[in-house]
């Protein structure tokens, strides 16, 4: 599971914001287009791309998206 | 005083879903208005611990049956298996949240199966074998999502219980000459291990949308079922039971 890989596919479930804003330390939740339907986009996506399940709470207690990036790898 | 109309004395009633969070709790309600339960579920220990919690009567056992209900064979088993039946409580189903562009055919077809072919196909059966007495009564366990409003992530499980909807309106039309009502409970959010998948956050934030301010016991939603099984809803059937808390209101 490649780090840079993972920002990718979480950019894309962003439609207005800069890709240039995603990066490992972005603290993703203060991003003026994060909402809870962009987390569940994510949460399929983490499904889709990688085979792993997340809840709400590892969003939840995610700030980057690098701390996002280490639950999934660890439920990998 | 003994003036109970509200009384299942004498019935024996199937409840699917029955090691479940509501499905359980119809149960126990159902057993201390004295009827005969019959329990099935696809969880076999969940199913033997629902059981035990159920109120004994003389001379009246209860009965659990384990079946997946997605498989032919194994519910024409339960069908078989289980004598004449006074009421039927359908009532297993499962849910997931995903947004739309994220459906695969197979999440589709799995939930589907459950909460909306199995109903249908258990309902035929029961039917067809005459294992519904006159005067019974047909209750699915339906949802306020879908007949009475969306939510996102929420389109395949919606779906589904619209499906029941309709199904339920049917099956009342084609069967009242016989005696058989059939009607449906629409709960809003039931405290089970259904919305096990919310985090406390959302379920503060979804609470606000409800003038009670809390959500379902399974208590609240199995009186509603009891009242559509007794007596006292003889002249009820095609409904649609709103147990929501208001949630809908608005
Ligand atoms: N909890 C809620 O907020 C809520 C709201 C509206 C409607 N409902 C509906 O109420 C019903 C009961 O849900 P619950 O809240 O008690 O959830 P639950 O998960 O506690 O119970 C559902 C039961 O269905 C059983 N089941 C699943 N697949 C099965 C299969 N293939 N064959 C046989 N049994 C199977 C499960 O083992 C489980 O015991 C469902 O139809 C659900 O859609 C629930």
């Amino acid at each position: 599971m490649e780090i840079n890989d993972f920002i990718q596919h979480f950019a894309e479930q962003f439609d207005f914001t800069d890709s240039g804003e995603f990066k490992a330390d972005t603290v993703f939740k203060q991003l003026d287009e994060w909402s809870s339907i962009v987390a569940l986009s994510v949460i399929s996506m983490v499904d889709e791309e990688y085979g792993v399940t997340i809840k709400g709470d590892d969003i939840k207690l995610s700030d980057t998206i690098e701390d996002l990036f280490n639950i999934v790898q660890s439920k990998a | 005083m003994d003036y109970n109309p509200f009384s299942l004395e004498g019935k024996t009633i199937l409840i699917t879903g029955g090691a479940g969070g509501i499905g359980s709790e119809v149960a126990r309600v159902c057993s201390k208005l004295g009827a005969r339960i019959i329990l099935t579920d696809i969880r076999e220990e969940a199913l033997t611990m629902a059981l035990d919690t159920l109120s004994k009567h003389e001379g009246k056992e209860h009965l659990a049956i384990k079946a997946d209900l997605t498989d032919a064979d194994e519910l024409n088993g339960l069908v078989t298996a289980i004598p004449e039946i006074d009421g039927f409580v359908c009532n297993a189903g499962v849910m997931k949240l995903v947004l739309t562009q994220f459906i695969t055919e197979e999440e589709l077809k799995r939930i589907q199966s459950i909460n909306l072919n199995a109903p249908i196909l258990l309902t035929r059966s029961l039917l067809k074998k005459k294992k519904i007495n006159r005067g019974g009564s047909i209750v699915f366990t339906a949802s306020a999502a879908g007949v009475y409003r969306v939510s996102i992530g929420n389109a395949i499980y919606a779906t589904t219980k619209c499906g029941i909807d309709a199904f339920m309106r049917t099956v009342a039309l084609e069967y009242g000459h016989k005696g058989i009502r059939c009607n449906s409970v629409n709960p809003g959010m039931v405290e089970t291990a259904l919305i096990s998948g919310f985090t406390e956050e959302e379920k503060e934030k979804e609470m606000l949308n409800y003038p009670l301010r809390r959500f379902a016991k399974p208590e609240d939603i199995a009186f509603g079922i009891a009242f559509l099984l007794s007596d006292a809803s003889s002249f009820v059937t095609g409904s649609a039971l709103k147990i929501d808390g208001g949630m809908t209101l608005s």
